[in-house]
């Protein structure tokens, strides 16, 4: 069972640097800064995650094991905030997202009509 | 003696902006909900510093008592220990959202990768306006940032019932427009005002 445990651990820990190498490879991929920040957030939730997952299985039932999902759920709470902040920073910093489609109809949320030129 | 000197004196007890706080937040501390508010905030952080202290001597427990309490009073004093900073009803609810939110969040994290490591990049950055049908903003901050979280969304600004989103495919903006995720915060959400 100890054995098993172990296993499924470092599989977890496994897929979790792999996420991590993803993400940082899309980071470096994508053509402009909003679809860099997508690559970025598969390391801040399937990398963290499955790291934080194989990790509590080496901890076992024990302190440290709510330790880590205390740690799992701060980096849950703050990172789509940092992101946010990422994003709205630089749009009104004027720099405008490399688009396909934009949905927007020139309307940004929380931007009066008459900024939008 | 200019005016800043005598306020620098003169201390804290006087300070306006101290005083005027200490005034403001005493009368509504220990009324009505507000005391349910301050207990169970007390209890939860003393749980959060039994849970990271690990030493259980009667010493250890008690300054844990006393400092859960003080933070907490600082808080009221703050006038954050309300519904807005303290929302402990979404709790109960919290507990069939955030496992909702965790496998949203493997598809897409899946999905975003599977793009990531295809030659091709196949990306279709698309920028749109999603509608957000929640009332409180508990509620508005929850569905923004979940959105934000799922990786190949990002939400970009937010007002009162829309948010711009940016995906990374035509596809993911095109399935958050549908309003699946709106309509599970906003249950998540549920009767809060």
């Amino acid at each position: 069972m100890a054995q098993f445990i172990d296993i499924l651990s470092w599989a977890f820990l496994l897929a979790g640097g792999a996420f991590c190498v993803i993400g940082t490879i899309g980071l470096l991929r994508m053509p402009d800064m909003f679809t860099r920040l997508h690559g970025a957030s598969v390391v801040d939730t399937l990398g963290m995650g499955f790291i934080i997952l194989g990790l509590i299985l080496q901890a076992g039932f024990t302190l440290i094991a709510a330790k880590l999902i205390i740690i799992a759920a701060l980096i849950l709470l703050t990172t789509p905030v940092a992101t946010h902040a990422l994003a709205q920073a630089a749009l009104h910093a004027g720099i405008r997202p490399k688009l396909d489609h934009d949905e927007t109809g020139g309307h940004i949320a929380g931007e009066d009509a008459s900024s939008n030129s | 003696m200019t005016e800043a000197q005598g306020e620098a004196d003169a201390g804290i007890g006087s300070n306006p902006i101290l005083s005027g706080v200490w005034h403001r937040a005493l009368p509504g501390m220990f009324e009505g909900r507000q005391v349910l508010y301050f207990a169970s905030a007390v209890i939860i952080t003393y749980i959060f510093w039994l849970v990271l202290s690990g030493h259980y001597t009667p010493l250890l427990l008690v300054i844990g008592a006393v400092s859960s309490l003080l933070v907490v009073a600082l808080g009221s004093r703050m006038a954050v220990v309300d519904r807005e900073g303290h929302p402990i009803d979404l709790v109960l609810r919290a507990v069939w959202y955030w496992p909702w939110l965790l496998w949203e969040i493997v598809k897409a994290g899946i999905d975003v990768s599977r793009i990531i490591l295809s030659p091709s990049l196949p990306i279709s950055p698309t920028l749109i306006n999603v509608r957000a049908s929640q009332k409180s903003a508990v509620g508005l901050v929850t569905y923004a940032n979940s959105i934000t979280l799922t990786p190949g969304t990002v939400s970009v600004e937010v007002e009162d019932d829309e948010i711009t989103v940016h995906a990374i495919t035509y596809a993911g903006a095109q399935d958050l427009a549908k309003g699946g995720m709106d309509r599970v915060v906003s249950r998540f959400e549920g009767a809060a005002k």
